[in-house]
This record gives structure tokens, C-alpha cells and sequence, in this order.
């Protein structure tokens, strides 16, 4: 038989217009910051992209007071219809650079190009482009007569979505008449950089939308300025609580979108390639650096040996490396730290006695990689079955009935997501009822639209972002 | 004038359906606005409290599951109990708020009022709540309201039935089990509300009142690992901070209520409704 082996097609790196330094962006302008640089690196190669200036306590406070002003004097009192124009300018613009966004952010994140091409960069688009038409809509929202905004929105974003996060956050608080001070993660600052770029294209009035980077105390010095009166963070459960605890009592508002530990369940009438691959999207997407990713794989015991097989066969095939290779299936993990606890997790997944399986894929030699595995024989108390990876793991557990499938998915304090392989129409609808979940994924999985709300139950946060539902986060009522 | 001795009630805990003393066996005396005494009333205890979220668990999976219809039937139920006891209750919130039997009367009319508002409400939270989302691809994606557990309710101080049916409605409504602290100085309407409801096809351990100090029992609530969402209506203003950060250990969801007791004779809206419930959004591939 022969072998047609991939030749490489990467993206140039050129199209990023990678810049040596980047700048924070504070009332209209890219200014300097007072607090120590970031040195922003590649993960597929551990190369310095750029360097990054940090915002300090003094910058904070100046963020926030020129997000206050310019909410109070313009964003705030101006039509609804024309703070639209200015968001849907924003979605072209991001369109129009779409090419140079993602292979950005393929280099600062680690990404696949494919996804952040196909997946993060327009659906960054789409959400500014959903949310522009609500500006001038809001009456019609189901929140009463003209609601209101709140002020200023700190923002608190992670980096395994940089840019969409950031327009999932950005785009319905600018719709609803507040002005934002966003914090991009500390690893992946550099789109939202260029975000900023394109909102001083877009014309906005300075003060509008405020970039600052940094670290975690930047982070809880724009959510504790007493000049923020909402409060959206997207990351770890850990620091939610932290930050929901810190914020007790202040009357702020807060939406939280968390952790998460997803049950993907197989039935043995479910098409079984087409659910291979969705555990493998479910999973491997983003190298699993996924809050909603199905990470617990639950197979009906009838099935379940089949399925391993077929999985194992398919994983095999992944292409794990240079994540601006058009091939990549899986890129690089996004930093040495978050690939330390993934080989810390899978080690204990070892001691706890799961079997593990490993791709016997070739891994660049340079860079943090970690190459797909799953895990059989995984039973409920082990670490791998309640501690979220965030990582290209898997965990498979199987199940006999309908009825424990149900008990085993909504075993674990998160409830972010679920997935729901079957045939079968009412045993699906069965299932989306009982399954604990904000987002139920049937025959399908990792589907995003701005349409579509999306957030937790339980330890998985509160509020949603998107659609109609996604508005009360940023409107005082 | 009749001499007749009147017969006393033993006002206690209404806890899984049933009405048990305090395992603590504390009690504490009630007044009048007066100073007059009424009545001894139960004060619970924190193992009182965590019984009474063990039943509102074990009754969240068959309450959340009736079908809308029959929990708004069920609603309208009480309404009509409550509508037949409408002299008790005069009574009762005339004796515990301090107001005259007139204005009395016009709470407690409220107070029936406001049950048939919320039993209209069940069958209606998808519609008004829900949406089908209009997805960028072949898919049909639709988002329907949920709720979302047990929810604990530190009931209003000030407010003895008006207020506490206020809170407590809404929770059932939404098809979530509730928790509550009644007021601590008006506790008696609580617990002849409890009468009603066990009186009205409330399955037990929905509802579970515990008469008592919110400043004691709030702590527990607020940090109880099932507790889903806490409402802090009644809680002493200088605690409200620390339960609300006792509460973010399990990411619980804080009701924004105003610092002081609202006028609850004015129409509710439908913000306390959205706030204790989950939206879920089920996606599935569309194709022949």
C-alpha cells in the first residue's frame, strides 16, 4: 500500500506583524506601563515574541477613571443606534484582518492555525457583529423600558481563547452602554493588543475600551477598583471563588465562567465513528485547553472496547507540532507551567492504577508539547476523573444504564458542559434534561455562535455570554 | 363573651413535610409589637439547618422534574388555603407587625395575591426565558431556563407574610427547593404559612422553615456545600458581606437584593425569578 505522507504547509509568521514591543492601551492611546515588562514567548519554540509593558496600580486607576469618564460624558448618553456603528466597525476590521489575527495568535497561544483561522478569529467577528445590533435593541431585550449599563466592566480574561475572549467580554459591554477595562492573561496579551489597535481604528472615543497587561495582581487591581461596577471573569474555579469572595459585599456585579469536568456519553446505538470523532474534537480541540471540553469520555459498557479501539486508531493519526502547519491537528500546550501540571496529573492518573495510552506520534523536541492520551480504567475518585487537566487527556469510565450515566455525568461539582452520543431522539431529550449542565452538546460537541448562550451551573460559574440571556451580565436589572 | 379557655398552638420547625420541635430543644419567646407575649417559638439549631437542606435536596429531583402545569396548579393551591384562612392570618400579621387589622387584612390579601401571580408563572419562564438560538450553521440550538437547586432564604425581618411569601414563592416557581429562615421576631405567620403548605400538595421538604436567628444560622447557609443559592433579604446588614464571601466557597449564586426591606406591596418583576434560575443550551446537527 502506499503511503502519501504530509509535506508541511506552514503559515508564514511574517503575516502576524510581529512587532518587538507592544504597548498597553489606556484612554485612546498605547502608552508605556509602570509596572515591570512581560516577555510574551512562543510555546512551540519557547522564543521571545515580544516584550509587553504591564500595567501598575497608578495605570489601573488611570484606566479606570478614563473608562468612567468617557461612560458618564459619551458612551453612556449616546444612541443606541450609533454606539452599534462602532461595534459593527469592529467586526469588519477584525475581519478584514482576520489573516494576520490568527497567525498572531497561533504564535502567542500555541494554537492549531487551522483553529484559530476556522474558529477563534471569526467567531470574534461574529460576536461584535451579533452584539452591535443589540445597541440599539435593548427595549425589545426583555429587560423592561430602556435598561440601563452599569459603568466601567473590568474584565479578567484567560489565554486558551485570547481574542475571543476578549470580544465574548468587549462586545455585549460595549452594546449595552459601558465602558471596559480588560486584562488579557498574562501569556497571551498580543491580539488583544491588536484588538486594541483596530477599536482606535474603529474611531472609538478614547477611554471606551482600555487594554492592560499583566499579571494576577492587575487583574485584582481593575476588579477591586471601586470605580468598576461590573465584574466578568473568565478562568480557573480557584480564582473565581477568589475573586467572587473578594468582591462580598461591594454590590458589584459578577458573572463567572469556571471550570469545568464535561461527561461525553457514547450509547451503544450511537454512530460510533461519527462519535469518535466528537470525543476526539471534544477533547483534543484547543489541545484541550478547554473549560467546556469533554475530558470524562462515559462509554456504555457493551461499546466500550470498541470504542477504545476505534479511539486509539484515530488519536494515533493526530499530527501533534508546529502549530502554524496547516496539518496541525494539535499544537503546543500554551506554557512550561500548565504542561507541568498536565504531566503531574497524568502521573497520578498512572499511580492511581488507569491504564494509560499514549499517541506514538512524533513530538518536536523543542517547545511544550504533550502528546494525546487516554486513560481506561478510570474509576470516579481517581484525580483524572474530578480534577479539570486542561489538557489533551482524556479519561474514559463506562456505564450500564441510562440511569447511571446521568448519576456518573453529574458527579463532580462543575457543570459547564455535557455531550450525548445516541441514535435515539427521546433518549437525547432525556438526557439534556438531566444532565447538570449549561451547554448539552448532542451528537455533536464544541459548537460556539453568539447566538447561542453559554456558561455554567454550579462550580462552573454563573451568567451566561451570548444571545438575549448574555445581556443581563452588562445591564443593571 | 364566651370564658372558654382557648387552646394554644405549639409553633415548631416545618422541616421534610413534618413539624418536629428543634433537635436543640431551644425555644424563645415571642411577642406583640407590644411586648405582649404570644407564643414560644422553636430556634433552631444548625444541625436543624442541615437536615432541612438534606430535605430540600432529596425533594429538588421530583419538584424541579413535575411538570409546570402542576407545580402552578400547586401554587394556586395555596392561594386558595390561604384565601380560606384569611382571619387567621389578619390576626396573626396584625399581632406580630404592629399594624392595624385593616392594613393587616391588606397584606395577607396581597400575600394570597401573589401565590396566583407566581402559580401563572411556571408554565410561562421558558417561553419568556428560553429562546431557539438562530446558529451560524446546520444545527438547531435552543436555551431553556432551569432551576437551579436548593436555594437558602434569610426571609425579611420586617415583613412577616407579604415578605415572606415574596421570597419564598418565586423559589417555588421556578421549581427549586427552599431553605428559610423565618424573621426573627415575627416568626408565628411563618409557621402557619408552613400549615398551608402542608395543606396544599407542596410535597414535603420543598419548603423548609426554621424559625430562629438569621445572624446564627446565615453563616451555615451561606457556606453549605448544597446549597445552590442563597438570598440574603433578611440577613443583619453588618453580616451581608460575610455571607456573601462565605457563599463564593461554593461558587453560590447571591440574589442582588436592596440593603433595606423593599415596600413588598409593589408588583415583583421578574428578576428574582431569572436570578435562581440556569439557562441550558442543547445543541444538536440538523441533516437528512
Amino acid at each position: 500500500m502506499t503511503t502519501w505522507e504530509y509535506a508541511p504547509a506552514p503559515e508564514s509568521r511574517d503575516i502576524a506583524n510581529l512587532k518587538p514591543g507592544y504597548r498597553m492601551f489606556l484612554d485612546g492611546e498605547f502608552v508605556e506601563g509602570g509596572g515591570e515588562p512581560l516577555k510574551s514567548i512562543n510555546p512551540a519554540t519557547e522564543e521571545v515574541l515580544a516584550e509587553v509593558s504591564t500595567a501598575d496600580r497608578d495605570d489601573v486607576d488611570r484606566a479606570v477613571k478614563a473608562a468612567g469618564r468617557a461612560q458618564e460624558r459619551v458612551w453612556g448618553p449616546m444612541p443606541g443606534a450609533e454606539r452599534a456603528k462602532y461595534v459593527y466597525r469592529i467586526a469588519r476590521l477584525i475581519a478584514e484582518r482576520a489573516r494576520e489575527l490568527a497567525v498572531l495568535e497561533s504564535l502567542d497561544n500555541g494554537k492549531p492555525i487551522r483553529e484559530s483561522r476556522d474558529v477563534d478569529v471569526p467567531t470574534a467577528s461574529a460576536h461584535f457583529f451579533h452584539h452591535a445590533g443589540w445597541a440599539d435593541k435593548l427595549d425589545f431585550a426583555g429587560y423592561g423600558p430602556d435598561p440601563r449599563p452599569l459603568g466601567v466592566a473590568g474584565q479578567v480574561i484567560p489565554w486558551n481563547f485570547p481574542l475571543l475572549m476578549a470580544a465574548w467580554k468587549i462586545a455585549p459591554a460595549l452594546a449595552c452602554g459601558n465602558t471596559v477595562v480588560l486584562k488579557p492573561a498574562e501569556t497571551t496579551p498580543l491580539t488583544a493588543l491588536v484588538l486594541a489597535e483596530i477599536i482606535q481604528q474603529a474611531e472609538l472615543p478614547p477611554g471606551v475600551v482600555n487594554v492592560l497587561p499583566g499579571a494576577g495582581d492587575v487583574g485584582a487591581a481593575v476588579v477591586g477598583h471601586p470605580g468598576v461596577h461590573k465584574v466578568a471573569f473568565t478562568g480557573s474555579t480557584d480564582v473565581g471563588k477568589s475573586i467572587q469572595r473578594s468582591l462580598a459585599g461591594s454590590g458589584k456585579k459578577l458573572t463567572l465562567e469556571l471550570g469545568g469536568k464535561a461527561a461525553n456519553v457514547v450509547f451503544d446505538d450511537a454512530p460510533l465513528d461519527q462519535a469518535v470523532e466528537g470525543i476526539v474534537n471534544g477533547i483534543f480541540f484547543n489541545q484541550g485547553h478547554v473549560c467546556c471540553a469533554g475530558s470524562r469520555l462515559l462509554v456504555q459498557e457493551s461499546v466500550a472496547e470498541e470504542v477504545l479501539e476505534k479511539l486509539h486508531k484515530r488519536v494515533a493519526t493526530l499530527r501533534v507540532g508546529d502549530p502554524l502547519d496547516k496539518n496541525t491537528d494539535v499544537g503546543a500546550i500554551n506554557s512550561r507551567e500548565q504542561l507541568t501540571k498536565i504531566q503531574e496529573l497524568v502521573a497520578s492518573g498512572e499511580s492511581e492504577g488507569a491504564e494509560r495510552w499514549t499517541s506514538p506520534c512524533p513530538v518536536p523536541d523543542k517547545g511544550f508539547f504533550f502528546a494525546p492520551t487516554v486513560f481506561a480504567g478510570v474509576s470516579q475518585a481517581m484525580r483524572i476523573a474530578r480534577e479539570e487537566i486542561f489538557g489533551p487527556v482524556l479519561s474514559v469510565l463506562t456505564f450500564r444504564t441510562p440511569d447511571e450515566a446521568v448519576a456518573k455525568a453529574n458527579n463532580t461539582p462543575y457543570g459547564l458542559s455535557a455531550g450525548v452520543w445516541t441514535e435515539k431522539g427521546s433518549r437525547i431529550l432525556w438526557m439534556a434534561d438531566r444532565l447538570r449542565a449549561g451547554v448539552v452538546w448532542a451528537n455533536t460537541f464544541n459548537r460556539f455562535d453568539p447566538t447561542a448562550p453559554f456558561g455554567g451551573y454550579r462550580e462552573s460559574g454563573f451568567g451566561r455570554e451570548g444571545g438575549r440571556a448574555g445581556l443581563e451580565a452588562y445591564l443593571d436589572v | 363573651m364566651s370564658d372558654r379557655i382557648s387552646v394554644a398552638k405549639t409553633y415548631k420547625l416545618y422541616l421534610g413535610g413534618a413539624f418536629p420541635r428543634s433537635e436543640s430543644g431551644r425555644t424563645y419567646p415571642v411577642t406583640d409589637a407590644g411586648g405582649k407575649f404570644l407564643a414560644n417559638a422553636a430556634h433552631a439549631s444548625r444541625k436543624d439547618l442541615r437536615e432541612a437542606v438534606g430535605a430540600a435536596r432529596t425533594a429538588f429531583g421530583k419538584w424541579s422534574g413535575a411538570t409546570a402545569y402542576n407545580r402552578g396548579q400547586v401554587l394556586y393551591r395555596v392561594a386558595e388555603v390561604l384565601e380560606g384562612r384569611r382571619e387567621q392570618f389578619t390576626a396573626e400579621v396584625a399581632a406580630s407587625e404592629g399594624v392595624a387589622v385593616e392594613q393587616a387584612r391588606t397584606l395577607v390579601d396581597a400575600a394570597v395575591d401573589r401565590w396566583v401571580w407566581y402559580a401563572g408563572w411556571t408554565d410561562k419562564l421558558a417561553t419568556v426565558l428560553g429562546a431557539a438560538n438562530p446558529v451560524a450553521g446546520p444545527y438547531f440550538s435552543f436555551s431553556v431556563p432551569e432551576p437551579t437547586g436548593v436555594v437558602g432564604v434569610l426571609a425579611p425581618q420586617r415583613s412577616s407574610l407579604l415578605g415572606l411569601v415574596s421570597v419564598l414563592a418565586p423559589v417555588l416557581a421556578t421549581g427549586s427547593t427552599a431553605v428559610v429562615v423565618s424573621s426573627r421576631e415575627r416568626p408565628l405567620p411563618a409557621i402557619t404559612l408552613a400549615e398551608v403548605l402542608a395543606t396544599s400538595d407542596v410535597p414535603g421538604g420543598v419548603v423548609n422553615l426554621l424559625t430562629g436567628s438569621a445572624a446564627e444560622l446565615g453563616p451555615w447557609l451561606a457556606a453549605h456545600g448544597d446549597v445552590n443559592a442563597l438570598d440574603l433579604t433578611g440577613a443583619p446588614a453588618e453580616l451581608r458581606a460575610e455571607l456573601e464571601a462565605a457563599a463564593a466557597g461554593t461558587v453560590k449564586r447571591v440574589l442582588r437584593v436592596p440593603p433595606t426591606e423593599p415596600d413588598w406591596t409593589e408588583p415583583p418583576g421578574i428578576t428574582r425569578l431569572r436570578s435562581i434560575m440556569e439557562l441550558k443550551t442543547v445543541w444538536h446537527p440538523m441533516g437528512a
